[in-house]
């Protein structure tokens, strides 16, 4: 027991130093390199030279809202798993990121962005978002008993509906708006909004300590859900608390970032490889190395073919889907077949 | 655990009165009474949905009466936390999921039930606890094993020192033994014996074999269509009228030598038509 806490402080550890090299890092390099000499003195000293200026105002914001994103996602992907007790789910199985992108189509197609200034956006998306939690709550109640399931189901049928009908705006817009909608599905940490940013990261930070009040809840509910009960969890209330946690900072991050896919998906359960299935060390360790994998993807998509940048999206889903096979190719041919988490 | 820790304070541990329960498609419990004295064990039996699981759900607070209460030490189960109900009943129900982590692990689940608010680690007395239960019931020889390894008996032990973690006054026990060789069967029934007789946990199991039964209860219910047919000791339920009455079958009932319990043979057709055995048969 020792042993395992000294492992999780460890683990804990190196994953927040490696966030720290990796931002440090995504700090430095760009389309225009500025040496890690240099970064300390811009950031303190002040003035208003040039490197201050692209540190502070373009690469920090972009940087925090990568780990406040990255975390986030990771976050819902690691609670939603463990509360569905599937491995394939990812926060975007509720259908919340085909509201959110429905909304933001619906925005620019109406063109009233340039009248309503930057939180149109982001304000369309929430909305598209929050309206997506409340029909797939809803349509998953039956009696008074929210049905997991059910919560599934409906939530893969909303994204088709919505993609088709994304589609289908597509289909009839214009070319200028076209390229804004295909960019923003495929996600960018692009962030002019400062208080946006600021926003986002604290709503992703607050959601990591709240889930700390649900990590026993989570490893009891890992046994099924009347087995939580005999362990003395009230699990309906803790279901919906967790639905209702992942959904918004899924809904948020997907708001200020646009689809950034595969992120939610992968880090889960990679963590769960290195960690096991205790939420007690998975939630804080996945929050952690989520915001490493999207800073890390986020530099990449800015340097890869500079000074062209590439939807950060793109570089996840490649990335992410690579490691995601090559995970599961190890594990069906060492571990004699199936998702071992879940057994 | 200190000796006797178990231990109830009143005669009845628990009692079921009017009670009414069921599923959507239709009622499966009706009008049942039942109760359990303190330090005793109870076995419910009957034929396949007679609703035997679906009374041990009832107790667990899974499902919800229609009609009736059911009294923990006098106190109703539903004016409990549900946290409160768990630090005095624990459920080995059957094979349920256990998820990917080790025996020790999934025992120390047990000790949720008793998690202050902001603790997220277990204290030295969870982990003393948990290491006793796994003593108990000898499944600390295997501890570090993910329990997706195990064999049937043993995964079986690793569930009964999850729920003595729990430190309940009343153990219930859905088909503790299916699944099990005779060698486990009777492992697990003598360990459920061991701790009713050691440190006066009261148990209430659902047993599907009338044999053990019979065996290791002090009292037998036995259900048939949501009904309480016949409760009362092993002697007066396993008769072969009452069986046959409930199973729709032949059955001859003798005694064991060794324990002078009831013990139920079943009759195959075709030994029903060519012996009676001396006993005149419909």
């Amino acid at each position: 027991m020792k042993v395992r806490f000294a492992y999780w402080t460890v683990a804990i550890l190196t994953l927040a130093w490696f966030l720290a090299i990796t931002c440090i890092v995504s700090l430095c390099i760009g389309s225009s390199d500025i040496p890690l000499a240099k970064i300390l003195p811009a950031l303190l000293h002040g003035g208003n030279t040039i490197e201050r200026t692209i540190l502070c105002d373009v690469r920090l914001p972009r940087i925090l809202l990568g780990v406040a994103v990255g975390g986030a996602l990771s976050l819902a992907g690691v609670i939603l798993q463990g509360m569905f007790r599937n491995p394939l789910v990812e926060p975007y199985s509720m259908g919340i990121s085909g509201g959110a992108a429905l909304g933001v189509c619906m925005a620019i197609i109406s063109r009233l962005g340039n009248r309503c200034g930057i939180w149109f956006l982001p304000v369309s998306g929430s909305i598209g978002a929050i309206l997506t939690i409340l029909v797939v709550y809803f349509l998953s109640t039956r009696r008074r008993v929210f049905n997991i399931r059910n919560v599934l189901l409906v939530g893969v049928m909303i994204s088709f509906i919505c993609s088709s009908l994304i589609t289908l705006i597509m289909a009839v817009s214009r070319v200028e708006d076209l390229h804004g909608i295909i960019f923003w599905i495929m996600g960018s940490l692009e962030q002019p909004n400062v208080l946006l940013v600021r926003f986002a990261v604290i709503v992703s930070v607050l959601s990591l300590a709240l889930s700390y009040f649900f990590c026993l809840e989570l490893n009891a509910l890992a046994l099924g859900e009347e087995e939580a009960l005999h362990l003395g969890i009230s699990v309906e209330n803790t279901k919906r608390l967790l639905f209702v946690m992942a959904s918004v900072t899924t809904g948020l991050s997907v708001s200020v970032a646009g689809i950034i896919g595969f992120v939610g998906l992968v880090v889960p359960h990679f963590m769960r490889l290195f960690l096991g299935s205790d939420h007690r060390i998975l939630l804080a360790a996945s929050w952690l190395c989520g915001g490493i994998f999207l800073v890390f993807c986020d530099a990449l998509a800015r340097t890869i073919i500079s000074p062209t940048e590439l939807p950060v999206g793109v570089i996840t889903g490649i990335l992410g889907g690579i490691i995601f096979v090559y995970v599961l190719c190890r594990k069906t041919t060492s571990g004699g077949g199936g998702v071992k988490c879940f057994k | 655990m200190p000796e006797n820790h178990f231990r109830g304070r009143g005669r009845e541990m628990l009692q079921i009165s009017d009670l009414t329960c069921g599923y959507d498609s239709g009622f499966t419990i009706r009008d049942a009474d039942l109760s359990v004295e303190t330090g005793k064990i109870l076995g419910i039996i009957g034929p396949n949905g007679s609703g035997k699981t679906t009374l041990l759900r009832v107790m667990t607070r899974a499902l919800k009466p229609i009609k009736g209460k059911i009294l923990l030490e006098g106190e109703n189960i539903w004016r409990m936390s549900v946290k409160e109900l768990s630090r005095k009943i624990s459920v080995v129900s059957q094979s349920p999921e256990t998820g990917f982590m080790t025996v020790e692990e999934y025992v120390l689940l047990g000790r949720i039930p008793y998690y202050e608010r902001f603790q997220f680690l277990e204290t030295k007395k969870d982990k003393e606890i948990a290491l006793n239960a796994m003593t108990l019931t000898d499944s600390i020889r295997f501890k570090d094993q993910y329990i997706g390894e195990l064999s049937g008996g043993e995964r079986q032990l690793a569930l009964m020192a999850r729920a003595l973690t729990q430190e309940p006054k009343l153990l219930l026990l859905d088909e503790p033994t299916a699944h099990l060789d005779i060698t486990h069967q009777v492992g697990i029934l003598d360990l459920v014996r061991r701790l009713n007789r050691n440190i006066g946990l009261t148990v209430v199991m659902v047993l599907h074999d009338l044999n053990l039964a019979s065996e290791y209860c002090h009292r037998l219910a036995l259900l048939n269509n949501g009904k309480v047919h016949k409760e009362g000791s092993p002697e007066d339920v396993i008769d072969y009228r009452i069986i046959e009455d409930v199973y729709k079958t032949v059955v001859v009932v003798e005694k064991n030598p060794l324990s002078s319990r009831p013990f139920v043979m079943v009759v195959s057709e075709e030994a029903r038509k060519t012996n009676t055995g001396g006993r005149i048969i419909k």
